[in-house]
């Protein structure tokens, strides 16, 4: 599926909950559970995107000429709402990761889980994913 | 839950006054518990307001027109009631500033970078709020003065022991908050007071969470100075105060200069206006000051008592419920609290239960409250915290105990 066709995905699933709090808020922390375990030794200052309230740490591998990233958070909401991130960016082409727009996020109503301050936050995951692809996207070229 | 004096107050008819709290939030009744950061503001303020810019706006001091006259009179019976308020000898003890921090920005930089040199101390406490902390670090990297912090017990009180032991012959401010923000501890600011002065310094007391809670008196506490918010107390935000004893108000170089500051201005030399205007540079804060003066008049027409009161039979209630709650931790303990109630609960994040308590209608506020250092004392990342006022009720605390404990069985790991 392309980044598009993944975030459309999302915004249907988001869709059926009606917009309701509570039940979309269950919706990311099942989502987050189900993410990878993010490895130990990747935990550290070097991978860590920080926010107000949360801490995201952030890891990319290039694999096959795609990038494969690996995340967590210390918060349930968070950890849903970065695996949403995995989902629509992972095992993406880093040339497609830098030229999409990621637009899922304001139509899923995204900041009112996260408010207009962590908005800053999970732009800068955004801005850090890209940055990863643009560093693999150079390994691949060279 | 036997003799609430909740009952001597009528809190149905005190919310009437509120329109902010009958509204839905995500489908329910707002429940606010979010009080330490900001309280509401009851109907006669916002007519205040409303009243200032539909009827009375005029920039004060220097009109000779009605307009003038009338916005003049007002925004110096605000400072009155101030000076009533806290009790203070004169009005011209009053300051009128931006808030709290900014009133503690004032102090730091107009009596402390007058007066403070290298090698001098300003003594702090552990449970201060980063506007208590910040402006003290910019005095000691400008004066090479020393900073010192009193440390925090487990319980959440200050250790007296070790604040006597902190000062010194060299300490020339001490500046620690009446009642913490995240801990809710109501610290004995008169024996801090008469500590520090015995040791010759000068003493700050940062009462932003005090002023909606317990009467201050500034002539009893004996402090130099003081700083509270309007907007914590019932009023706009926007506005606050800085009290400070007139003789070293007097001894202050002035903090901004420009208008309404000075008495006379030319290129070669200006002179400036006597107190409190000699801290007002340029056009106040007219309309929130006003609507301050009735916020005052609000809390003093219920008493501080009957606030305390009330306060208190929230706090208690709560204390008594929340503890049923597996996996309750509260942060603060002290046996002299305030209406405030940080806590954690084991296995989930303060984050996650800010958002899940939000999702059914209840404000709470979460994170480290602007006291980091002291998260960092306490090992922890931050808290949730509730925090009451005199519209909220014993059945607003029932509800959120219940969506508590609904919460964490759902959703506890």
């Amino acid at each position: 599926m392309t980044i598009q066709e993944k975030q459309d995905e999302i915004i249907d699933e988001f869709g059926m909950l009606e917009g309701d709090m509570e039940m979309s808020i269950n919706y990311l922390m099942e989502l987050g559970e189900r993410l990878d375990t993010y490895p130990e030794h990747l935990r550290d200052e070097d991978h860590i995107v920080k926010g107000c309230q949360s801490k995201v740490w952030l890891n990319a591998e290039l694999k096959e000429n795609t990038v494969e990233f690996q995340a967590d958070s210390n918060t349930a909401i968070t950890k849903g709402l970065v695996s949403l991130l995995i989902r629509v960016m992972s095992g993406q082409k880093p040339d497609d990761i830098l030229n999409q727009v990621i637009y899922f996020p304001s139509r899923i109503g995204m900041s009112r889980f996260i408010g207009t301050q962590r908005s800053n936050g999970f732009s800068a995951m955004i801005k850090q994913m890209k940055m990863y692809a643009l560093a693999l996207n150079s390994k691949i070229k060279a | 839950m036997s003799s609430f004096a909740t009952t001597q107050l009528d809190i149905e008819k005190i919310r009437k006054q509120f329109p902010v709290l009958h509204q839905d939030v995500n489908g329910k009744q707002l429940i606010y518990f979010d009080n330490a950061a900001t309280s509401q503001t009851p109907d006669v303020v916002i007519n205040a307001l409303s009243d200032y810019y539909s009827l009375d706006n005029a920039n004060i001091h220097r009109g000779i027109h009605a307009l003038a006259e009338r916005s003049t009179a007002a925004y110096e019976e605000s400072r009155k009631k101030v000076a009533s308020f806290i009790n203070a000898d004169e009005p011209e003890e009053v300051i009128f500033t931006k808030g709290t921090t900014e009133s503690i920005n004032l102090v730091a930089t107009a009596y402390g970078r007058k007066f403070l040199e290298a090698g001098d101390e300003v003594l702090i406490s552990g449970m201060e709020h980063h506007s208590n902390i910040v402006p003290w670090q910019i005095l000691c990297e400008q004066t090479g003065a020393k900073l010192k912090v009193t440390p925090v017990e487990d319980n959440g009180d200050l250790n007296m022991e070790a604040f006597r032991g902190l000062l010194s012959e060299r300490t020339r401010i001490v500046s620690i908050v009446f009642i913490s923000n995240t801990l809710g501890t109501i610290n004995p600011i008169k024996e801090i007071a008469t500590a520090a002065h015995n040791a010759g310094a000068k003493i700050l007391v940062d009462a932003a969470q005090a002023a909606p809670h317990t009467k201050i008196d500034v002539r009893d506490l004996n402090c130099d100075f003081l700083a509270f918010s309007a907007h914590k107390m019932y009023g706009p935000t926007g506005t606050g105060v800085l009290y400070g004893k007139r003789a070293l108000l007097e001894k202050m170089d002035p903090y901004q200069g420009g208008g309404e500051m000075i008495k006379e201005v030319s290129f070669e030399k200006t002179t400036y206006g006597e107190i409190p205007h000699k801290f007002e540079a340029g056009t106040p804060n007219i309309g929130d000051v006003i609507a301050f003066g009735t916020a005052i008049e609000f809390v003093e027409g219920i008493g501080h008592d009957m606030l305390k009161q009330h306060e208190d039979d929230l706090l208690a209630h709560a204390n008594s419920t929340l503890r049923d709650i597996d996996g309750f931790t509260p942060i603060g303990t002290s046996n002299q609290k305030a209406s405030v109630i940080s806590f954690n609960i084991d296995g989930i994040h303060p984050f996650d239960l800010g958002m899940l308590l939000d999702a059914r209608g209840i404000a709470v506020r979460t994170g480290h409250h602007c006291t980091q250092p002291l998260m960092d004392r306490f090992k922890i990342e931050g808290t949730a915290r509730a925090s009451f006022a005199v519209y909220n009720t014993i059945s607003e605390i029932d509800d959120f105990v219940t969506a508590l404990k609904d919460i964490v069985s759902k959703y506890r790991k």
